[in-house]
């Protein structure tokens, strides 16, 4: 099937099988930051946005971009270079394999929550699975973040 | 994943005619399509190109597209002040945003799933869902008979007056229900749903009046005691059922007030 | 003391490339063209393959080759990352006809493309003679069930196994007379504890691939933790020398030990070399979850003697390992069981560590974080505890006066002596972070819940005395840029950036003038592998010892440079070497491109160092959980941690550990768990069914250091890296019976083990 789509703000068309994955399809684009940890949706990691919104593009059909716009970590980079100054300092990135999918969705969430409570963070990152680091650094790097973003995190 | 035909449906009409084919599957979410990847679809049905993605606030009910996401149920101030923070608490749990970003109302209920938190509130706030030919049927009916060749165009939320509160207990807190208890009451009735035993969610309806005068673990026990348990991975028959009864009663003080 | 490079947070070099998605992973960097490799494997735990009809699979289009046990080399090898003497049997074939658990694999089917290789694994005919399989445990020993019959079954070293008897290894240590001392105390606990095998769950699972390169040799690259240990376990499986093998290693997603084994090179390392043709393969999620190597599950028997005023007199454990379907890493994990946890109670005056260590049809066990320690010391720590309970003591004063401390000799540990040790002070710190008081670690809050706080302590080691090998090669560049060229693994946990911390504060300079190259067979330095708790103790051991050659050999071509008669009056300040005998200088930029140029002092030197001492780092841990007592239900509020792992290198990374391995041993006391149908099938075998730690599991998390000073370790460091993960379970039990009187001692906790304890 022929797409018409818009990848990190470029225009593209592609004909894709019906049963291809957009995981599968970004990678086939060159997009290798979008990572696969599980299979099973439980993990977080080929996090992308589809119109702004973070979806699981392991779960997601590639013929379902059909007219919308796909944003990876690759069109993302000057925001990722600037939260990455915060992971590294807390050491945060670890094994890094993954930092873009949680990454996204941060980005995601530093545009929806005004002033989240730690709570309120944990439960909108909540499918984003890491096993190095036990979560704690990647508070603390958010909460750095959103602070050089004007951003206030409650208690 | 094996799709021979995928049609972004331009109306119902045609949604439903390529319904037909034995083995056309209609899309929500896709979340879990591959989970079975030796499935072989001849025919994907896309629904996204009919408007159903909408929720509608009436005078007398909540209208939900088939494809409004788990994500716009968690943040809709209407679903949220109508049924007091039970919706949100029902979906908060369910694997993450990104998942409930792409899982649908539609998908959820199709699915009649054992351990699904949806079906457990839906069924305590007597939802209703239409089929594109079969009309409204009641979610409890459904849960018999699946939606066949049909298709689940929208559920219907009735906008009675009433309490409603949802628990439940998990091994962690993104993984499928142990339990899943969701209580719902007006001024006459009580209607308690319980899911994940792990079979798919019942409802059991008891006059208020009977709750207060058995007393709230008497009801509970009774309303708990009603339904099967099984045993799985995730917990036993017996842990089941009597955790049923705790959540039961604790759900019943939170919406019919008094002590526990 | 007042560093400049260590002892400071430091970003890791890779940290950039990391958190912006850069293609850096194995999947990212592997040649588009590979045949693709995947395994058809056995849906029965134990089975005879009689036949594997190939021909309709092999006439899917696309498809290269399919390999069967009749195709492959036939002597047998082991999958364990280790060094000589080698101590895991040699039982495995790349494919065998006898299987031992689901998943074993049968043939290996590689096309050019990944449809053509799955219909071919769909449309494979295999005739098996289904067997009764043995799946406890519990009754392997001289069960009439043997999994390995083979003759050929080949251990390197005497462990006391016997393949005939199931028994993998066995052995007893012991010191003092502790029957006599256990008869004579004035109370005595006996307690049996279980833990299940766990998954490391590192989120890139296992993947590699391989190419002939313009010399006909082999190129493996690979998400290992141990390159060098991969080519040799190539080299044998394949049955080629192992000049033929070259191995890389790029960025890894992760390792916790999983990649300590070499569970899956060998297969495309085959096909690539059968074929000629680059061939990779990468495990799915469930393949990592099922024919990976978990964590051994283990049945620990504790008995503890005291006196009635709390002296733990004499130590008994004995440990039942399980082995699974093959013995990589069991004769040394289970050793750990017992030589990681008695010593903390140095004041015993006898103990017995015995260990058995037996086959079964289940999922071969390997490596994980810990290493057998993490088994041990939840049942010891336990046994303490419900010591303490039992004398009506305080875990905490009884700790206290049993304890390891600095300056004594550990007869537990070899006789080594305990040349660095604040567990006391760790102890102290983490009583006061928690708010634990001996007369009330309970309290019940409104809402009827229990809060209670438990405690455990723990040790490991810092890497494997008188066996692991640490090398390194450092070099000056032009304008003076020194390369630090290793063979230690950084897998995530920063070793590239700490070792370079550690080069710099040698030789004087900012961490960014030293830039860290890791891993290559071909050119690194020979290194044991990043495990065993080795890399920041013993490969930094060999970056300073190589430092110091370095600086010597600098300074000698400073010396012709300068026209100093004599080495020795030279001083090298990290920017220059002067001559002090005449004020002369020569500075490290001058020196670095001077050395290009009629030069035949190499300005490079390369430094090998071995251990002869494991120093232990110390933990001591505080679990507050809330516990729900209508349910069961029991959340984890707090988690307080003071470590003794010496100096710290690097405090963010030496956290960031602390905090991971934290968290991986909640997930293992609390919600990962293992079920097998009653056929041998894993069940929790994905993500979806095997529940690690989410972040909204999690209350917070407090870490801080008692840094000690190591003699032996660089600028007084020892490890941190498996520490980490062994006081979690121990404190939560203990947390679990101040709460309800109730002692869970089968992993993990769940909340209906806890709500039917409550019910008896």
């Amino acid at each position: 099937m022929t797409i018409t789509y818009w990848l990190n703000g470029k225009k593209a068309t592609a004909d894709v099988a019906p049963g291809l994955m957009l995981y599968d399809f970004l990678r086939s684009q060159g997009c290798y930051s979008v990572k696969c940890g599980c299979e099973t949706t439980n993990c977080g990691l080929c996090t992308v946005w589809v119109d702004d919104v973070p979806m699981l593009s392991c779960a997601l059909l590639a013929v379902r971009i059909d007219g919308r716009h796909v944003t990876t970590l690759e069109g993302l980079q000057d925001e990722a270079k600037e939260f990455a100054f915060y992971m590294g300092r807390e050491g945060a990135d670890q094994c890094g394999f993954c930092n873009p999918g949680f990454v996204m969705n941060v980005l995601a969430m530093v545009r929806k929550l005004d002033a989240p409570t730690e709570e309120e963070i944990k439960e909108f990152l909540s499918g984003n699975l890491c096993r190095c680091t036990g979560y704690m650094s990647h508070m603390r790097a958010i909460k750095a973040y959103f602070k050089a973003k004007g951003k206030e995190v409650r208690a | 994943m094996n799709i021979a035909q995928y049609t972004k449906a331009a109306s119902l009409e045609e949604a439903w005619e390529l319904n037909q084919n034995r083995s056309a599957v209609v899309l929500g979410g896709c979340c879990w399509l591959r989970l079975s990847p030796q499935r072989r679809i001849a025919q994907a049905i896309d629904l996204s190109a009919l408007g159903l993605d909408q929720i509608e606030e009436g005078e007398d009910s909540f209208r939900l597209g088939a494809m409004v996401t788990l994500g716009q149920l968690e943040g809709h101030d209407g679903l949220a002040a109508f049924t007091q923070g039970a919706m949100k608490e029902a979906v908060r749990h369910i694997v993450g945003t990104q998942f409930r970003n792409m899982a649908t109302v539609g998908g959820s209920i199709s699915g009649r799933f054992g351990f699904s938190d949806i079906w457990t509130l839906f069924l305590a706030l007597d939802a209703q869902v239409e089929l594109y030919k079969g009309g409204i049927v009641s979610l409890a009916d459904f849960g018999q008979t699946g939606p066949g060749k049909d298709i689940v165009t929208h559920i219907i939320i009735p906008k009675k007056a009433c309490q409603t509160a949802y628990d439940s207990l998990r091994l962690n807190e993104t993984d499928f229900p142990v339990i899943a208890v969701a209580v719902s009451a007006d001024a006459e009735n009580v209607r308690c749903a319980i899911g994940a035993r792990p079979a798919r969610a019942e409802v059991v309806r008891l006059p208020a009046a009977d709750v207060r005068r058995q007393g709230l673990e008497g009801a509970a026990k009774q309303i708990a005691h009603s339904m099967t348990y099984e045993s799985n991975m995730r917990g036993s028959a017996d842990y089941r059922q009597d955790m049923a009864v705790v959540l039961c009663r604790r759900l019943l003080a939170n919406v019919l007030g008094g002590d526990q | 003391m007042e560093y400049k490079a260590i002892n400071h947070v430091v970003a890791k070099k890779d940290s950039q490339a990391l958190v912006t998605g850069q293609p850096v992973y194995t999947d990212d960097l592997r040649p588009k063209d590979c045949l693709i490799v995947k395994a058809l494997r056995s849906p029965h735990a134990r089975a005879i393959v009689k036949k594997v009809n190939k021909s309709a699979a092999e006439k899917v289009p696309g498809i290269v080759c399919i390999v069967t046990a009749e195709d492959v080399p036939q002597s047998r090898f082991t999958i364990a990352g280790q060094t000589y003497p080698e101590l895991s049997p040699y039982d495995r074939l790349i494919l065998d006809k006898q299987i031992r658990f689901v998943g074993d694999p049968v043939a290996l089917v590689a096309g050019t493309n990944e449809d053509a290789v799955d219909k071919a694994l769909r449309v494979l005919r295999v005739e098996y003679e289904v067997q009764e399989p043995l799946l406890d445990f519990t009754k392997a020993l001289d069960n009439d069930i043997v999994v390995h019959p083979e003759d050929n079954w080949k251990p390197l070293v005497d462990v006391g196994g016997d393949n005939k008897r199931n028994l993998v290894a066995q052995a007893c240590d012991e010191h003092g007379d502790v029957d006599a001392v256990l008869a004579s105390s004035d109370v005595v606990i006996d307690r049996t504890y279980h833990t299940r095998q766990n998954q490391q769950g590192a989120m890139e699972t296992f993947r590699a691939y391989a190419y002939k390169d313009a010399f006909g040799r082999l190129t493996i690259v690979s998400s290992t933790q141990v390159p060098f240990h991969v080519r040799r376990v190539v080299a044998n499986a394949l049955e080629i020398p192992k000049s033929k093998i070259r191995v890389i290693k790029p960025r890894i997603g992760g390792g916790f030990g999983s990649k300590q084994t070499v569970v899956m090179e060998v297969y495309p390392a085959y096909i690539a070399w059968l074929t000629g043709k680059p061939a990779y393969m990468i495990y799915s999620r469930e393949e990592s979850m099922t024919v990976s190597t978990p964590r051994h599950e283990s049945q620990i028997r504790v008995v503890l003697g005291a006196s009635k005023d709390g002296h733990i007199r004499g130590i008994f454990l004995d440990s039942l390992w399980n082995a699974g379907a093959y013995g990589e890493h069991t004769p040394t994990t289970v050793t750990l069981s017992g030589h990681k946890s008695i010593p903390l109670y140095n004041a015993a005056e006898a103990f017995r560590f015995s260990y058995t260590c037996v086959y079964t049809n289940t999922i071969a066990a390997g490596a994980y974080r810990g290493y057998g320690a993490t088994q041990g010391l939840f049942a010891l720590e336990t046994a303490v505890n419900e010591l303490a309970a039992a004398l009506h003591m305080s875990p905490v004063a009884l700790r206290l006066k049993n304890m390891v401390r600095q300056g004594q000799v550990l007869p537990a540990y070899f006789n080594e002596t305990a040349l660095s040790c604040t567990l006391d002070k760790c102890l102290e710190r983490v009583v006061q972070m928690s708010g634990w008081k001996d007369d009330c670690p309970r309290q019940v809050l409104s809402n009827g819940h229990i809060r209670a706080i438990g405690i455990a302590t723990a040790m490991q080691g810092s890497s494997i005395s008188n066996v692991d090998v640490a090398s390194v090669t450092i070099k000056v560049n032009d304008d003076g840029f020194y390369s630090l060229n290793i063979g230690a693994t950084d897998m995530g946990t920063g070793c590239d950036t700490i070792l370079a911390q550690i080069a710099a504060e040698c030789l004087m300079c900012p961490v960014d003038n030293v830039v860290t190259y890791g891993v290559d067979t071909d050119t690194s330095p020979y290194d044991s592998g990043s495990y065993a708790s080795s890399t920041t103790y013993l490969t930094g051991n060999a970056v300073v010892k190589t430092c110091q050659s370095l600086i010597q050999r600098m300074k000698e071509r400073a010396a012709v440079k300068l026209g100093a008669a004599n080495v020795d009056d030279l001083e090298f300040d990290g920017k220059a070497i002067t001559d002090l005998s005449t004020g002369k200088k020569i500075t490290l930029k001058d020196l670095g491109n001077d050395a290009m140029f009629m030069n035949d002092i190499a300005l490079e030197a390369t430094e090998s160092c071995y251990s002869p001492t494991s120093p232990p780092p110390y933990m001591a841990g505080a679990a507050t959980v809330d516990v729900d007592p209508e349910t069961g239900h029991i959340s984890l509020v707090q988690y307080d941690a003071v470590v003794d792992c010496g100096t710290v290198i690097n405090p963010a990374l030496a956290k960031v550990q602390t905090e991971g391995g934290i968290v991986q041993a909640i997930g293992m006391a609390l919600t990962e768990n293992i079920q097998y149908t009653p056929s041998g099938r894993l069940q929790n075998n994905s993500f979806m069914q095997y529940r690690m730690p989410t972040r909204m599991d999690l209350g917070q998390i407090n870490v801080e250091f008692e840094p000690s000073y190591e003699p032996n370790g660089p600028f007084g460091a020892k490890s941190i890296g498996e520490l980490v993960i062994d006081s979690p379970a121990p404190a939560i039990a203990h947390a679990i019976y101040n709460a309800t009187g109730i002692w869970l001692r089968d992993l993990p906790m769940t909340a209906e083990k806890l709500y039917k304890a409550m019910q008896l």
